[in-house]
């Protein structure tokens, strides 16, 4: 064993209760970093996909309209005018055909729905419920929303005569899969749909609103006939969205919003947890570095005569550095491997205790294989680099002094 | 005979950069292989200083001093460690073993830092260097768990551990009873006389003094007397 091995584990084991007090703290910084980061990750992972299991990632629409006066004011006339802005109507992405083979050739686009969207009424007997009616190619809508996995009753399978519904909505109307209900657009006939399928996306507001018929069957009830009024885009990347909207907007001249832009806030109270759980690990690391070095400092002093008498037996100067260094990278590391035990156990009980009624974790908290070799890592450093200081404080004490004042 | 083991010209010592007091005022001294020398004198006179400088733990102001032949002037902080190292041994007045480690641990502790590693060959010879001072089967003992005397016997066998030409001991007895300092003093007597280890001992102990074959007299940090001891039986080793 090498002398610097030799020295560091045995001071190690006679400062035996220092040893297994400084190794604890660290363990119990590393837990808290493992769990936090798992934690954060867990929650913000979950989040997002809630978020995004009832929104496409980005949605392509047509610019708006805007008012154009005809009269332009001139240089020395003036002109006493009111603009009024045009209400927004159903309107139709010109040439979509073509607009949705650009689209699912752009790179980082994984799936291109064209939608046909617009408000409606559903009756059945006494009740009526203001609706969305979503007229979608059932195949390409399923690939933008999690809308198969997440059936009910009755199957996805939205057609001209059929619709596909959300459980709220279907409670609402006292409706199940075989019965039948009328869609009509606000203040029109509109045709009776037999009920299809029920559907429960997970949100209350989009299971009591969406209707989901076939794209003929909205293009006739919205009188959008041979048009869309907006394409759904599910992208690889999530969190590119921004980029592959702007891409859009630059190569159709079409309206491009991707779902950060929808959800701001939620963007920006996830960052804001990022960077609060950064900070707090940032101080857990500095505790952990103060409590390394504090003990070896005190360390250092309590045995400078023996590395007095050490240095005095043809000890070099660089193993007394090394000696000192190794304590504080062993400290690290054991604590370091202790610590992601702690947190990871943590996690796997937190998510054990926050469960769903249902029995399913509200949400997963993994212990990645890249955060505990992170934190090990972090751990380490912080034990050599805390070590430095009462390492090369060691290293410098004179033998004579050291051993006179023994 | 071969050159001195120490060997001191004009050496001169002073502590302080303001306030500046010289502790050895010239010493000159000369230490030959295999002799048993007592350094002697009032408290305060340097005894400490000087034995500082030959075990190289301190450099000296001026002065020329060599250790086995080396010159000390040209040499650094890595240069000396190696030199102390393989050439001197030390026994303190308080032991100054480490606690951490067992009796034999301690004893390989030289071995382990000149080799830079341990080794299960030290083993051994440590525990053969025990069995001499006496501490047979108490290698595994922690020093906690020894006495004064055999606390200093493991200091000796540690001085001795790599065979150096020369130990240096600062009051080896001087926290010990009569009758333990006379056993010590027997350890010191026989490796001097079966390995012709060199020995330097500062004592205040004129009965120990008097059991040496020469006797330096430092007062005021200058040597003001030198001579060998008159015999009682056995020739004085010179
Ligand atoms: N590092 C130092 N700085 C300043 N003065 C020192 C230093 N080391 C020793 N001295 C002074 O040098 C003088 C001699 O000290 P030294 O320890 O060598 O005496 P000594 O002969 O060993 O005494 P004792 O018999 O009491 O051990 C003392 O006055 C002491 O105060
Ligand atoms: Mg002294």
């Amino acid at each position: 064993m090498p002398i610097s091995w030799f020295l560091a584990l045995r001071f190690l084991r006679e400062g035996r209760m220092q040893s297994v007090l400084i190794v604890a703290g660290v363990s119990v910084g590393v837990a808290v970093m493992v769990f936090l980061s798992a934690l954060i990750d867990g929650l913000q992972s979950s989040l997002v996909a809630q978020t995004l299991g009832t929104q496409a990632h980005v949605v392509v629409r047509p610019p708006d309209e805007v008012a154009r006066p005809l009269r332009r004011p001139e240089a020395g006339v003036a002109v006493a005018a009111r603009v009024e802005q045009t209400a927004q109507r159903a309107r139709s992405i010109v040439g979509w055909q073509q607009v949705v083979v650009t689209l699912a050739a752009m790179p980082g686009v994984t799936a291109v729905s064209p939608v046909v969207s617009g408000p409606a009424v559903a009756l059945r007997g006494n009740a009526t419920r203001a609706v969305v009616l979503y007229g979608v190619d059932p195949d390409r809508f399923a690939r933008i929303y999690p809308v198969r996995q997440r059936m009910v009753a009755g199957r996805f399978d939205p057609t001209s005569t059929s619709c596909v519904i959300g459980r709220e909505l279907a409670v609402d109307l006292g409706v199940v899969v075989g019965d039948r209900v009328r869609l009509a657009p606000v203040g029109g006939a509109g045709d009776v749909y037999l009920v299809a399928g029920v559907f429960d996306l997970g949100n209350r507001e989009v299971n009591r609103r969406w209707v989901v018929v076939s794209m003929r069957g909205a293009q006739t009830m919205l009188d959008l006939v041979g048009g869309v009024s907006s394409v759904d885009l599910r992208v690889r990347e999530i969190f590119a969205a921004d980029a592959v909207a702007a891409d859009v907007t630059a190569r159709t001249g079409l309206v491009a919003d991707s779902w950060m832009k929808t959800n701001a806030q939620l963007l920006v109270a996830l960052r804001s947890q990022a960077s609060s759980s950064q900070m707090i690990q940032f101080f857990v690391i500095l505790a952990v570095a103060m409590g390394i070095a504090s003990v070896l400092v005190v360390s250092v002093v309590q045995k400078g005569k023996e590395i007095g008498i050490l240095r005095a037996m043809g000890t070099a100067r660089g193993t007394v550095l090394r000696v000192f260094l190794l304590q504080g990278a062993l400290v690290g590391l054991a604590g370091s491997v202790l610590g992601t035990a702690l947190g990871a156990g943590l996690g796997a009980g937190f998510a054990a205790a926050a469960r769903n009624a249902d029995g399913s974790p509200t949400f997963p908290i993994t212990v990645s294989l890249a955060l505990v070799a992170r934190s090990a890592g972090v751990a380490f450093l912080t034990g050599v680099l805390a070590a430095t200081l009462p390492a090369r404080r060691a290293a410098r004490l004179d033998p004579a002094v050291a051993i006179r004042n023994g | 005979m071969a050159e001195p083991v120490v060997l001191l010209e004009g050496v001169r010592k002073s502590y302080g950069d303001t306030v500046v007091t010289e502790v050895l005022k010239g010493v000159d001294l000369r230490v030959d292989r295999g002799e048993f020398a007592a350094l002697v004198g009032p408290s305060g006179s340097g005894k400490s200083t000087l034995l500082n400088l030959l075990g190289l733990l301190d450099r000296p102001t001026s002065g020329r001093l060599a250790i086995a032949g080396e010159d000390t002037a040209g040499l650094d902080d890595a240069g000396l460690t190696r030199l102390r190292g393989h050439a001197i041994g030390f026994v303190f007045q308080f032991h100054h073993l480490l606690p951490g480690l067992s009796a034999a641990e301690n004893v390989m502790m030289p071995m382990i830092a000149r080799e830079g590693r341990t080794s299960r060959a030290m083993i051994p010879r440590a525990v053969a260097l025990l069995d001499r001072v006496g501490l047979e089967g108490r290698a595994d003992a922690r020093p906690s768990a020894l006495s004064g005397g055999q606390q200093q016997r493991v200091a000796i066998a540690r001085a001795l551990a790599l065979g150096p030409p020369l130990v240096l001991a600062d009051e080896p007895t001087g926290n010990l009873d009569t009758k333990t300092a006379d056993q010590i003093f027997d350890v010191l007597r026989e490796f001097n006389r079966e390995l012709g280890v060199a020995f330097l001992i500062v004592t205040h102990d004129p009965r120990l003094a008097a059991r040496c074959d020469r006797t330096i007299d430092l007062v005021d940090g200058a040597i003001v007397s030198d001579r060998p001891r008159i015999a009682e039986g056995a020739a004085p080793q010179r």
